[in-house]
């Protein structure tokens, strides 16, 4: 199979790469690109944690091929931090504990940030509503809830 | 395997026409990259319509709605204009799938995938929806319950694309609603499903209905005799009553883990009737 060269934007960077066909985002992400952010749980769109944002819009990478990334802007988990300053999102889930293992927290991050770019003041309703797409099996969610509303107290501030 | 992203109509359908092998069409892929991770497909060639002019636009024309088929179902939940005039429309592809899965999936992707439980199917037959289908031999428009034949079946012929989804002007004092039943509050498939399209007149009596279910035969019903329970009345008992009795008695179900026969034809009578009262209020009547 010949690989398809594609060139797009990462995090504000500019990055070229070549892919298979059938080879989905996640992967090249994960496997070419060494973003090892984005996981994968269930790689069927089910569990979130592959979650980036895709020209503005909340997507599962492991549903969006690699080649479709094509002159399009990606945001991943690893372009939340400035540095060594942690994203709100980042700091709050932090201080609320509201991870455990950890797998599914890079998903959360970016479905928050995506969430809260689009409503800067969610009821908890809405942040149950919006995160719908991503599952913690760990947490029970609460913390989650609690952290993002946090933030968003923060981020309103700034 | 060849993943190719052609830019204009014309070029999609003669690199499908011409195609050897599997060919599959990718939109938003929602349904399309699950079936390759699962191994029930393995494309020759995977055809990327998204960079095709016009097909990720809401054109609101003197016809009505153009929806192209590259249009997420999120998009649909911004358009305003859209939402006004077809909530019940908008309402069932707001239900597919979690927000991810918005940004992504599309209607005509839904109506192509062919699932008896498709969400926005039975709202778009209700609406009388038509899909205009591009092809080697030109141009066709069919109504939108002509595309899917029996589960994952579709009657597009080889080369042949939906280029977008058709929606006519509505008439002063319509509505539309679309109601589903799941076992769970989100995310998950129909177990039942009704869309409910009405014109009413100026007295508010039912002037022209169209009754769609879902997920209760092996493709979305369109049933007559449902319609023809609530036209030429107001939405009285009666005519309620009538209308359950009928959509009931329509259904064709399985009986699976997720609901029995007997359950799918009681529900479809109970939601058909639910969404006509939605339908009927959204029109203006009393």
């Amino acid at each position: 199979m010949a690989g398809v060269a594609v060139s797009t934007t990462i995090n504000g960077d500019n990055v070229e790469y070549l892919c298979q066909p059938d080879e989905t985002l996640l992967d090249v992400l994960r496997d070419r690109l060494g973003l090892t952010g984005a996981k994968e749980g269930c790689g069927t769109g089910d569990c979130g944690a592959c979650s980036i944002i895709l020209d503005d819009r909340l997507v599962c990478s492991c549903l969006v091929l690699g080649a479709e990334a094509e002159g399009r802007r990606i945001e991943t988990v690893e372009g939340m931090a400035h540095g060594d300053t942690l994203h709100p999102l980042q700091q709050k889930f932090l201080e609320h504990a509201a991870l455990q293992c950890g797998i599914c927290t890079p998903g959360f991050l970016i479905a928050a940030k995506d969430l809260l770019a689009k409503n800067p003041d969610p009821t908890e309703e809405e942040i149950r509503f919006g995160l719908a797409g991503n599952l913690c099996r760990c947490t029970g969610y609460d913390k989650i809830v609690r952290a993002v509303q946090d933030a968003a107290n923060v981020m309103k501030g700034a | 395997m060849r993943y190719i992203r052609p830019l204009s109509m014309e070029d999609a359908v003669g690199q499908l026409a011409g195609s050897s092998g599997t060919a599959a069409i990718l939109a938003g892929g929602s349904d399309l990259l699950v079936r390759m991770k699962g191994g029930f497909i393995e494309p020759d060639l995977i055809l990327d319509i998204k960079a095709i002019d016009g097909l990720s636009e809401i054109r609101e024309t003197a016809e009505g709605f153009n929806i192209g088929a590259a249009v997420s179902c999120a998009l649909m939940g911004e358009s305003a204009a859209l939402k006004g005039e077809w909530p019940g429309i908008v309402e069932a592809a707001k239900l597919i799938g979690s927000k991810q899965v918005q940004g992504r999936c599309t209607i005509v992707g839904n109506l192509c995938n062919a699932s008896p439980a498709a969400d926005s199917v039975p709202a778009l037959v209700a609406a009388g929806a038509r899909a205009l289908i591009a092809g080697p031999g030109g141009k066709r428009t069919v109504p939108v319950e002509a595309v899917p034949t029996a589960p994952g079946k579709t009657s597009l012929a080889k080369g042949e694309i939906i280029e977008a989804i058709l929606l006519d002007k509505r008439p002063p004092r319509s509505g539309d609603a679309y109601l589903r039943f799941i076992p769970r509050t989100e995310m998950d498939i129909a177990v039942v499903s009704a869309g409910v399209n009405l014109t009413l007149d100026e007295q508010g009596v039912v002037k022209s209905a169209r009754v769609a279910l879902g997920a209760v035969a092996p493709t979305v019903l369109l049933v007559e005799e449902a319609a023809e329970a609530l036209i030429g009345r107001k939405l009285d008992e009666a005519a309620l009553e009538r209308l359950a009795k009928v959509c009931s008695g329509a259904c064709r179900p399985i009986d699976d883990k997720r609901g029995t026969v007997e359950f799918r034809r009681k529900v479809a009578g109970v939601l058909a009737r639910r969404a006509a009262t939605t339908a009927y209020a959204r029109a203006g009547g009393k």
